[in-house]
């Protein structure tokens, strides 16, 4: 057998997306203009697929800060922490972190991929139990892989789900680790955060929650769906990135568990890769100021998820269940959501295109993410153009027949 | 909440008939699976017990992750990830189901 004979099935659905022309996991921004816009094969085009949610990659302030850190203390760090030490920049930053969550010890982490890799997988150990939302990120499944622990999954949202099976572990020792998302990336849901930590709670079971998406968007300030639905002090470990909302790269794990240092020696992901360079760290830190100080950046990406959210949901599209940051638009199948992702680049418009299997029961999407500083009229275009798309691929009933319909 | 199973021990007199609502036969366990695993049948080929799932059909990993949370609440068992990836055919997951249910 050859090396690649195994991935065959994989090779042929890429050659299928091929055939359409662009191959949309290998596009090339020519140049990237601002947050939300981008010169793409060779047309200036809106970028509405970047999980840039507060649009801070060109904020002036976090600019400054990162090309002020450069100066200062060089490019990188040439190691990990443990090896070459941490910057004080790096311990700032934790503590920053810590505050902004009033948690009590904060881990940075060089991406948010390695933060969740490493914590779950060392949190639940041999004898443990770790039970994960049937629609986890592949950064969780991937712990899954590493950990000891037995791992079950659980229907995703769903409370029920994971109470039936906390109540079949009996007593049978071992911790229990549950791990949730604030909200999800494909579709943009939020959990049922609340019932699901009665039920953690009910059966004793750690709380572990991701808020990749929800960082800056949820809650009065911005702390993720935890604050949102008022259990911060219920989630026993947030989980989050500065590679969405924050515009920079990077993961961090809070808790306020005495011991949690612990993990600064026994986290593989943390130990054995280099720390963020000082640009980095220093652009996070003042992204995270703003996020503080300018909560109407907030109420701006929220205004502009009803926009698109609403705006396809009249014209008869089928979305994801709730607004969110992430805006999940249902398409009948593969070909049909690469085709239609490949209209919207030639009209000038940037999303990303999710196919099975990264996506859950197997449905295709194409995956919109808002951001703060996308304008009405921008969004508005962008839904007559989706309709008009929509239309020609026969997705959206024709204007006649609706008209027709109608009456 | 307490098993069938953990009544049996403290409840002597009602012992039978409850260790029976436990026990389940193994057709009924195939049955459900086929069921189960029909729209993932490809010509003409029965699926069997040695049905090997991933290879024989159509269904996909996570497709069969899926199913299993089903068969899980319907049998009221929880198969970990690690054995579900030891199981290649419909045999194997009934008599997994059925052993992990005289455990409970
Ligand atoms: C839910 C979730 N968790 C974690 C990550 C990983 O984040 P990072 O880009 O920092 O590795 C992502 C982003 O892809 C995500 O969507």
């Amino acid at each position: 057998m050859g090396l690649f004979d195994r991935h065959a099935g994989l090779l042929e659905a890429y050659r299928d997306v091929r055939t359409t022309g662009y191959d949309p996991f290998q596009i090339r921004m020519e140049r990237v203009l601002s947050p939300t816009k981008a010169i793409i094969n060779g047309r200036e085009t809106l970028l509405v697929g970047t999980n840039n949610y507060f649009g801070l990659t060109f904020d002036p302030s976090c600019m400054e800060a990162a090309i002020e850190a450069i100066r200062a203390e060089g490019t990188g760090t040439t190691g990990s922490r443990i090896a070459n030490g941490s910057y004080s920049e790096h311990v700032a930053l934790e503590k920053e972190i810590a505050e902004f969550y009033g948690k009590k010890h904060c881990m940075v982490f060089t991406t948010g991929y390695q933060a969740n890799l490493g914590v779950i997988a060392t949190l639940a150990g041999q004898g443990d139990f770790l039970l994960i939302d049937a629609d986890s990120h592949a950064s969780i499944y991937d712990a899954c892989k590493m950990t000891q622990a037995e791992v079950v999954r659980f229907k995703h949202n769903d409370p029920t789900s994971l109470e039936a099976r906390l109540r079949r572990l009996g007593d049978k020792p071992g911790n229990r680790v549950v791990v949730l998302e604030g909200i999800y990336s494909m579709l943009g849901d939020s959990a049922p955060l609340r019932e699901f930590v009665d039920v953690c709670k009910k059966y004793g079971a750690y709380v572990l929650i991701d808020e990749a998406h929800s960082l800056g968007a949820l809650g009065e300030h911005g702390r993720g769906l935890c604050e949102k639905a008022g259990v911060l002090d219920d989630c026993h470990f947030i989980v989050g990135t500065f590679s969405k909302t924050l515009g920079a790269i990077g993961g961090y794990c809070v808790s306020d568990d005495p011991d949690f240092d612990i993990l600064r020696v026994t986290v593989r992901s943390y130990m054995f890769t280099a720390s963020l360079p000082p640009s980095i760290v220093a652009s996070v830190r003042q992204a995270l100021r703003v996020v503080k100080a300018r909560p109407e950046l907030r109420t701006q990406l929220w205004d502009n998820v009803a926009t698109l959210y609403d705006g396809l949901k009249a014209q008869g599209f089928t979305l994801g269940p709730e607004h969110g940051p992430v805006v999940g638009v249902h398409l009948p199948d593969r070909m049909t959501a690469i085709g239609f992702w490949r209209a919207m680049l030639d009209a000038g418009i940037y999303v990303n295109v999710a196919v099975p299997p990264a996506t859950p029961n197997g449905v295709s999407l194409l995956r919109c993410s808002l951001c703060a500083v996308h304008t009405k009229e921008q969004l508005d275009h962008m839904v007559e153009v989706m309709t008009g798309i929509g239309r020609q691929f026969g997705v959206l009933p024709d204007k006649q027949l609706r008209a027709a319909g109608a009456r | 909440m307490r098993t069938a199973h953990q009544l049996t021990v403290e409840n002597d007199g009602i012992a039978d008939t409850l260790t029976l609502t436990r026990g389940i036969s193994r057709a009924e366990v195939i049955s459900e699976i086929c069921a189960h695993l029909e729209p993932y049948q490809t010509g003409e080929k029965p699926i069997t017990g040695e049905t090997v799932i991933a290879k024989d059909l159509t269904i996909d990993s996570l497709a069969i992750m899926d199913m299993v949370m089903e068969l899980e609440d319907r049998f009221d068992v929880s198969i970990p990830m690690s054995v579900i990836a030891e199981i290649h055919t419909v045999d194997q997951l009934a008599d997994t189901i059925r052993d992990l249910r005289t455990q409970a």
